[in-house]
């Protein structure tokens, strides 16, 4: 057992655990702070590893962007601050299926690799994984830079369309909101979208 | 180093994700589960530049690259959940209808749905039958 065992063996008993409180707590924005802590985690592994790159970005994009996201969408679909019941679906067969899987895979893992030992390669700094993708993967590269794009046309497009004039869930998207259901619908669609929620807030 | 011990971090976060993804009703805390799982790949990515023979550190590149197709399927997945919790007010996955799925209008609250529901009034039961009564026989009133 070297040092980096040590570390790899304690970030990945904080990883578990903080993942497991993840998918059982009962409290939605206490879920969304134990992610933090399992993505930190992880972000540590990757600094044992030797990619430094890697988990930086890691803490920027996923600890940084995702997990705001997240919460925010925690707090827009008006989640309750308290424990909420009827979280979660009946257990065993879930159960089932997620521990076959990671038994599984575990085992496929651990067989293939038993107890060898491999020498650290040097740590992957930004210059030398730069050199790899601006070489080697300088393709893929564009395509995701594309594929980014329509990810971000695709949210916009979805979040300002026709959607109900009283929640006022985004308030990036009141304005068109407002605007465009009177041009290009029919007064009974209008009538039935506005039920909607109504119907639904009951639940 | 030995990289069993990323490999079986890895595992076994996968399972967890997969647990988490299984047993969340909530669309949001589905969509952390998912993330567990998309990390515990880039684990196994990271791992495997660092221990196998191959193209140097094109296993920490995939890693990226999948960071940031997680990031644009977050963006996306949660504006569908937040126009999914405008429709029918609440991110409950069950009550997804996947026979209405290309109607732009979100369709009708589903009948079963104000059958089980909790507190559906009258009025929402009178909504579903009118509209499942214009949809031109599609759908029964259960």
């Amino acid at each position: 057992m070297t040092v980096a065992d040590v570390l790899l063996v304690a970030l990945g008993v904080v990883t578990l655990g903080a993942a497991m409180l993840v998918v059982t707590s009962r409290h939605l924005v206490r879920a969304g702070l134990w992610l933090v802590v399992a993505l930190g985690g992880v972000a540590g592994c990757y600094l044992v590893l030797t990619a430094e790159l890697v988990a930086w970005v890691q803490v920027l994009l996923y600890v940084g962007a995702v997990v705001v996201l997240l919460l925010f969408a925690v707090m827009l679909t008006r989640a309750p601050i308290g424990p909420s019941p009827q979280l979660d679906r009946p257990r065993v067969p879930a159960a089932l299926v997620g521990g076959g899987a990671g038994v599984g895979l575990a085992a496929l893992l651990v067989d293939a690799y038993r107890w060898s030992h491999v020498e650290q390669p040097p740590p992957g700094t930004a210059e030398r994984i730069g050199a790899a993708v601006f070489r080697q993967w300088v393709l893929p590269f564009e395509v995701v830079s594309v594929l980014l794009l329509a990810a971000l046309v695709g949210a916009i497009v979805l979040s300002t369309r026709a959607g109900d004039r009283s929640a006022g869930a985004q308030p990036q998207g009141d304005r068109p909101v407002r605007t465009r259901p009177p041009l290009d619908r029919a007064p009974d669609d209008g009538d039935r979208v506005s039920d909607e929620p109504r119907a639904g807030r009951g639940r | 180093m030995h990289p069993v011990i990323p490999y079986l971090i890895a595992a076994l976060l996968f399972g967890v994700g997969c647990y988490g993804v299984l047993v969340r009703r909530n669309a949001v805390l589905l969509l952390m589960s998912l993330e567990l799982m998309l990390n515990a790949v880039n684990l196994i990515l990271v791992t495997a530049d660092t221990s196998i023979v191959g193209v140097p550190r094109s296993g920490q590149v995939f890693a990226l690259f999948v960071i940031v197709l997680a990031t644009a399927e977050v963006g996306v997945g949660l504006a569908v959940v937040l126009r999914f919790f405008r429709l029918r007010g609440s991110v409950d996955t069950d009550l997804l209808d996947t026979r209405r799925a290309g109607d732009g209008a979100g369709g009708a609250v589903r009948a079963e749905d104000t059958a089980g529901g909790t507190a559906a009034g009258p009025e929402t039961a009178a909504v579903t039958a009118v509209q499942a009564d214009t949809d031109g026989g599609t759908g029964e009133v259960r």
